[in-house]
């Protein structure tokens, strides 16, 4: 059986861009995969090359065992894609655009109603698409990726302009998805997103994948110290650094921070001289191992 | 799932979008409506209006011969005031071409010099009546007769022209602005690459673009014929004046082809919209949408056969405006028919899904 998606060193050049420069991966069927990277990485590209909306310079690829280019009838049907950038039928309302692209894949226009109601838009049902907000739009343009009830689901930046409880609610509707067997590769800028729901990410930059793993192997992978802050001033910084087992300590004057490999000792000294008031401890999380990757500079 | 199903939630979509932009509504609808008011009021009324007469008390000789010659009563009407000074003032006014008093047999026209055509016809008119009335009273049969016959009008009358021609322009206008604009807009704002991602066969997104323009120009079709055909406008549909419908729909089809071109050429909305004027407004003219080529000069005509529109204007005018057979559009219908196909291959292989 074939991986659901198969991508062989996929190369696409814009003049002197090199915007994907040899890109391989696999996605398994009822994989939830995440891919993440700067500004310009090469996310976008990649997955329209995937999906079928570009022709790679170099590389092959197959979708469900089909090759997505060119335009592939067979393929179309049982892929969702929601673009980066939404894209409606001009003055229609919220349900008679999903009702449109339902119609399109052959679903009954009442399972328009259950999607408006899935991405919290059921309010809106009525109101056209240009009045929608921002976040609203691109819910709506989720809906319409997911009315048909693909197999395989792209998402470009689901949830980049949603606020934190919409967020959280397409959150618990893509793992339904993904519960319920379906493949999702998705792009965010929000590691704790590709965290909570990614069950492998591929880190970006420049082209190329840098890493790629289940994110709590690509966490410990990196060998972060741990950090563990108390209050400020609950205790002298230079009686902090000799604690045992502390790397490194900082007092910002709000938090003193004390970095550690073995945060046990640490914490059990600190509870010895009682010096736990408003104690945090923090392990290394993606977004470590992402700027560790990918450094601090802005990208263009 | 049907391409039939695809195709006609695609042709609903885009004719709610139509409906709701109050900006297309107005320029395909009802703004060539207003011209066809306009010039169907203007130059309608160029059919001359009766004679105006009033008397001066009674005047036999004249009731006498409006109650004998039926022919007469069209020509002329008269009213009858009792005082001069009335009847004097309204002819000074111009409201009557001339007040009559009968002084026993002297009939005496008063008539104003400010309009010499209507003088001239009034004097004419009743030395008529009054050398009838002569050669009755002699009782001898004329010497010399005039018989007439009447020849059928050929000319156009002003509504006949501008009902198929202004018809004409409002279906190129609407027909090459929505081929272009919807292309265009759909690419740049990347509708296009959206309904790529469909399973809805590219022919069936098109196809569906066109049913609901060709529906629009059926309406617009309707809407003029009913204006042109109130009492006011007077159009009278007679003959073979449904070819009306198979030639729009040709026309509609070229200017739809002519309009995909524009809009798979184009980068970007702007361009597309001034292309599209630059097009569509010679054409109009140039087509014999505002006047009638026949009076033109030569190089106008010559140069009118460019222009698609002037086939449509042509075969609509010879079904609606000059009565001809059905036959009389085929030639035109087919001229277009080439358009549509020539310009719908040339935009097919110009066609991008991408903006960039
Ligand atoms: N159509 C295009 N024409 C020219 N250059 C392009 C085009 N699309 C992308 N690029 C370039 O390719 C590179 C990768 O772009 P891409 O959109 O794939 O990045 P991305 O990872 O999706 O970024 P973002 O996080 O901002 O969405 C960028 O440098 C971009 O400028
Ligand atoms: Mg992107």
């Amino acid at each position: 059986m074939a991986h659901t998606i198969n991508a062989d060193g996929l190369r696409k050049r814009y003049g002197d861009v090199r915007a994907v420069d040899g890109v391989s991966f696999a996605v398994e069927e009822g994989e939830f995969f995440g891919i993440l990277g700067p500004n310009g990485a090469g996310k976008t590209t990649a997955l329209e090359i995937i999906e079928g909306l570009r022709e790679a310079d170099e590389g092959t690829v197959t979708v469900l065992g089909l090759p997505p280019w060119p335009r592939n009838p067979k393929l179309l049907p049982r892929i969702g894609v929601q673009l980066q950038a939404s894209a409606f039928f001009e003055r229609l309302t919220a349900r008679e655009q999903l009702q449109t692209f339902a119609s399109l894949y052959g679903v009954p226009a009442r399972k328009a109603d259950a999607m408006l109601e899935a991405v919290g838009l059921t309010g809106k049902a009525g109101e056209r698409v240009e009045k929608l907000s921002g976040g609203q739009a691109q819910r709506l343009s989720i809906a319409c990726a997911l009315v048909h009830d693909p197999e395989l689901v792209f998402l470009d930046e689901p949830t980049a302009a949603l606020d934190p409880q919409a967020r959280r609610n397409l959150w618990d509707v893509l793992r339904q998805i993904n519960t319920a067997g379906r493949t999702i590769v998705l792009t965010t800028h929000y590691m704790d997103e590709a965290e909570s729901l990614c069950d492998r990410v591929a880190i970006m930059d420049g082209g190329k994948i840098l890493r790629m793993g289940p994110p709590a192997t690509l966490v410990r992978g990196l060998d972060a110290p741990a950090r563990i802050s108390v209050a400020s001033g609950v205790l002298p910084l230079d009686d902090a650094r000799a604690l045992p087992g502390a790397d490194e300590a900082a007092d910002d004057g709000v938090s003193l921070t004390v970095e550690t490999r073995d945060p046990s000792a640490v914490v059990a000294a600190l509870a010895a001289r009682d010096a736990l008031t408003g104690v945090q401890i923090r392990g290394a999380t993606l977004e470590d191992v992402f700027l560790d990757l990918t450094g601090r500079e802005y990208r263009a | 799932m049907s391409t039939w199903q695809s195709f006609r939630s695609l042709a609903r979509a885009m004719f709610l979008g139509f409906r709701r932009d109050r900006g297309a509504l107005f320029f395909t609808v009802l703004f060539p409506l207003m011209f066809l008011v306009v010039f169907g009021g203007v130059f309608g009324h160029q059919t001359s209006s009766k004679v105006d007469i009033v008397e001066i008390g009674a005047a036999p000789l004249i009731d006498g011969a409006l109650a004998h010659d039926a022919d007469l009563r069209k020509t002329m009407k008269v009213t009858r005031y009792a005082t001069s000074a009335a009847a004097l003032r309204k002819v000074e006014k111009g409201d009557a071409s001339a007040a009559v008093e009968q002084r026993d047999g002297t009939l005496v026209v008063h008539y104003s010099a400010a309009d010499q055509v209507k003088a001239g016809t009034v004097r004419g008119l009743l030395g008529a009546v009054v050398q009838a009335a002569n050669q009755e009273a002699s009782g001898k049969p004329p010497t010399y007769r005039m018989s007439d016959v009447q020849v059928e009008d050929d000319s156009l009358k002003a509504i006949q022209f501008f009902t198929p021609s202004l018809l004409g322009w409002a279906l190129a206008s609407a027909g090459v602005f929505g081929a272009s604009q919807t292309l265009v807009t759909w690419r740049t704002k990347g509708m296009l690459r959206r309904l790529r991602l469909s399973p809805a066969p590219i022919a069936t997104v098109f196809g569906a673009r066109v049913a609901v323009s060709l529906a629009v120009a059926m309406v617009q079709l309707g809407l003029f014929l009913a204006v042109a055909q109130l009492p006011v406008f007077g159009l009278k549909l007679v003959g073979a004046w449904w070819m009306a419908i198979p030639t729009v729909v040709a026309g509609v089809l070229a200017f739809l082809g002519i309009g995909m071109l524009i809009g798979a050429w184009a980068k970007t909305q702007e361009t597309a919209q001034s292309v599209t004027q630059l097009v569509v407004l010679p054409m109009a003219f140039l087509g014999g949408s505002f006047f009638p080529l026949d009076d033109a000069p030569v190089w106008m005509r010559t140069l009118s056969y460019v222009f698609p529109l002037r086939y449509l204007n042509e075969a609509m005018l010879n079904v609606m405006g000059r009565g001809l057979g059905p036959g009389s559009a085929l030639p035109q219908i087919g001229v277009l028919l080439g358009v549509a196909v020539v310009t719908a291959f040339i935009a097919s292989r110009l066609f991008r899904w991408d903006a960039s």
